[in-house]
């Protein structure tokens, strides 16, 4: 059984990977790394591929072509033993409602026993892990008298009972309440820094992934756009800049592109001596994302679009 | 010798038998499992006291001894078709399925549960047949042959319709297709147990002799029933044919099961559970 000295610094390896549809590409070559206990966030407007690309991650699904390792296996030939490492949670699950939120636990704790490492304890003590998801009250409370969130803690509780190295998570705080999602937040990042596990995380949330994500992908049309630290993207998303000023009497625009518009601003100066009210506005990573978003759901594809404000030069691996 | 994967495996077994435990308990205390698995016996122990002192002309026996192998009958078919199909098809729509496909071993354990629960679940209905008939229905002829012939006929009927109840559960499109299941298994009883079968047209009585149920009601009646209302039936208690059909439907049922179960569960993913709930909802 693998030690955890055993595994390899690189979690999780994806490369090209591509998943197809007849004809439809929801995947089209996705490449991306991630190390032992960093917590990625995959961001994208619904119908961009995160679900995809996490089931074919976490051995649900079979790819078309490309490359994939998660914790040095191929999850299509993953066995029980690779299963033990890997913690699931989807975005909704309805399941074993007759049950008692101990006795799932507990049940389901039973599993991961035999692959306890003399690194890892498995399964989590169930007592503790009730009190870390915040369900310490409910414990004999039959599942399907949770509240939608008290539920969503509990398919977080189930992702992590087998202690798993790796964890998949499908948008984890839909249906959080402000509080919940902060807990939730407290314990990804207990995760990363005292068990160093990898957390994937797929989200549409931007803010959820600021604020939890050391590295943010953005997926669009089955299409890495972006990989990098929130102020990376900031920085490299955001290449429209927008220059404002006056004129003999009159307000100007003018849209640089490129992302630095000081060549433009010296030369406009240079040349137009009565220039006043100079304003440079650049959009921020939220507006960016947001006409991604709006562009996606509207179902106008990027190669149709010629709105100057959408980023052309997306491709911006760090 | 152990080995770790073998050593989890035997784990996943336990676990499966606790399961098993612990969804027969939710069948009998949750209303939904009570009104499935507890009202029919009521209803069938109703009926019997109801007939207790109607005693059939030119025998010893009480009309609610006819009628107590049909109850049995019964019990055992539907608890091995519907109780299988049901759960697998509403397992896989609310992502039971899927959790055990995430969980090392699940799917064993999963399996093993499910197996035990049909068995504890049905065998508790038969039990709560069984034991008030007995004192209420007379003219029964029993004896130590009446519980060997009832635990084989138990045994043959679980064996030959749990495969097929699974087969079924993983065909099965969504859960407002599960009422069929009982539908057709109540209709094939009607037809085959709760009618004597000499009463029937030849074309019905060969239809009728191709299904497990018949040839379970058959192995009731010979376990319970005296020698003289082998006029009722085709000439002879059948006991070979008795094991015969019922072993063919076992093989096949056995055959199939695995192939479809795995089929379905491999298709069980996280996107999959979404598509299916929303087709259901559309519905409603």
């Amino acid at each position: 059984m693998a030690s955890r000295s055993e595994i390899p610094a690189i979690a999780l390896d994806v490369r090209d990977l591509r998943m197809r549809y007849g004809t439809r590409d929801v995947l089209a070559g996705v490449t991306f790394t991630a190390k032992r206990g960093e917590v990625l966030a995959l961001l994208g407007p619904n119908g961009a591929g995160k679900t995809t690309a996490i089931e074919i991650l976490e051995g649900f699904r079979m790819r078309s072509a490309g490359d994939v390792s998660v914790l040095g296996t191929d999850p299509a030939r993953g066995n029980e033993a690779w299963r033990a490492r890997v913690g699931v949670v989807l975005q909704s699950w309805l399941d074993h409602k007759y049950w008692r939120v101990r006795e799932l636990l507990a049940y389901l704790g039973r599993f991961y026993a035999p692959y306890a490492t003399a690194e890892i304890a498995r399964p989590w003590d169930v007592d503790e892990l009730l009190d870390l998801v915040g369900l310490s009250t409910s414990a004999s409370a039959k599942i399907k008298t949770l509240s939608g969130g008290q539920r969503r803690r509990l398919d977080v509780a189930i992702g992590l009972v087998g202690r798993p190295e790796i964890v998949f998570f499908d948008e984890p705080t839909a249906g959080f309440d402000p509080h919940a999602r902060r807990d939730f937040h407290d314990l990804v990042h207990r995760l990363s820094d005292f068990d160093n596990t990898t957390i994937l995380m797929a989200t549409h949330n931007l803010d959820e992934a600021e604020k939890v994500a050391d590295r943010i992908l953005v997926l669009d049309e089955g299409r890495l756009v972006a990989d990098g630290s929130a102020d990376q993207l900031a920085r490299k998303l955001t290449t429209g800049a927008e220059v404002r000023w006056t004129s003999g009497g009159q307000r100007h625009v003018h849209a640089a592109r490129g992302g630095d518009p000081t060549a433009f601003i010296r030369n406009l100066l240079v040349q137009n001596g009565d220039v006043t009210e100079i304003e440079v506005r650049r959009a921020s990573l939220e507006e960016t994302y947001m006409a991604l978003v709006q562009r996606a759901e509207s179902g106008q594809s990027r190669s149709g679009t010629t709105n100057g404000d959408t980023p052309k030069t997306l491709d911006v691996q760090a | 010798m152990t080995t770790p994967a073998l050593n989890a495996r035997r784990v996943a077994v336990l676990a499966g038998f606790s399961r098993g435990w612990i969804e027969t308990r939710q069948n009998f205390t949750e209303t939904v499992g009570i009104i499935v698995h507890v009202f029919p016996a009521a209803v069938g122990v109703i009926l019997m006291l109801s007939l207790s002192r109607n005693i059939l002309p030119g025998t010893h026996l009480s009309s609610a001894a006819l009628l107590l192998p049909g109850f049995l009958c019964m019990a055992i078919v539907t608890g091995g078709l519907s109780t299988p199909s049901g759960g697998i098809t509403s397992d896989r729509e609310d992502g039971t399925l899927l959790r055990a496909k995430a969980t090392p071993n699940g799917m064993l354990g999963y399996l093993i549960g499910k197996i035990v629960t049909c068995a504890l679940t049905t065998l508790l209905g038969v039990a709560a047949i069984l034991v008030p008939g007995m004192m209420i229905a007379s003219g029964l002829n029993l004896g130590a042959r009446t519980g060997v012939l009832l635990t084989l006929t138990f045994v043959v009927g679980m064996v030959s319709t749990v495969p097929i109840g699974v087969a079924l559960g993983s065909i099965l499109k969504s859960s407002s297709q599960i009422p069929l299941v009982p539908l057709v298994t109540t209709l094939l009883i009607v037809v085959s147990v709760f009618l004597p079968i000499a009463l029937l047209p030849p074309w019905l009585q060969l239809f009728v002799q191709a299904f497990p149920v018949y040839w379970v009601g058959l192995g009731v009646r010979s376990a319970m029933f005296p020698m003289e209302m082998v006029a009722a039936e085709l000439g002879k208690w059948g006991t070979v044919e008795l094991f015969a059909v019922p072993a063919v439907w076992a093989a096949f049922g056995l055959l199939l099961a695995p192939i479809l179960l795995r089929r379905m569960a491999q298709r069980q993913s996280g996107s999959e559970l979404a598509r299916m709930r929303n087709r259901t909802r559309s519905k409603r």
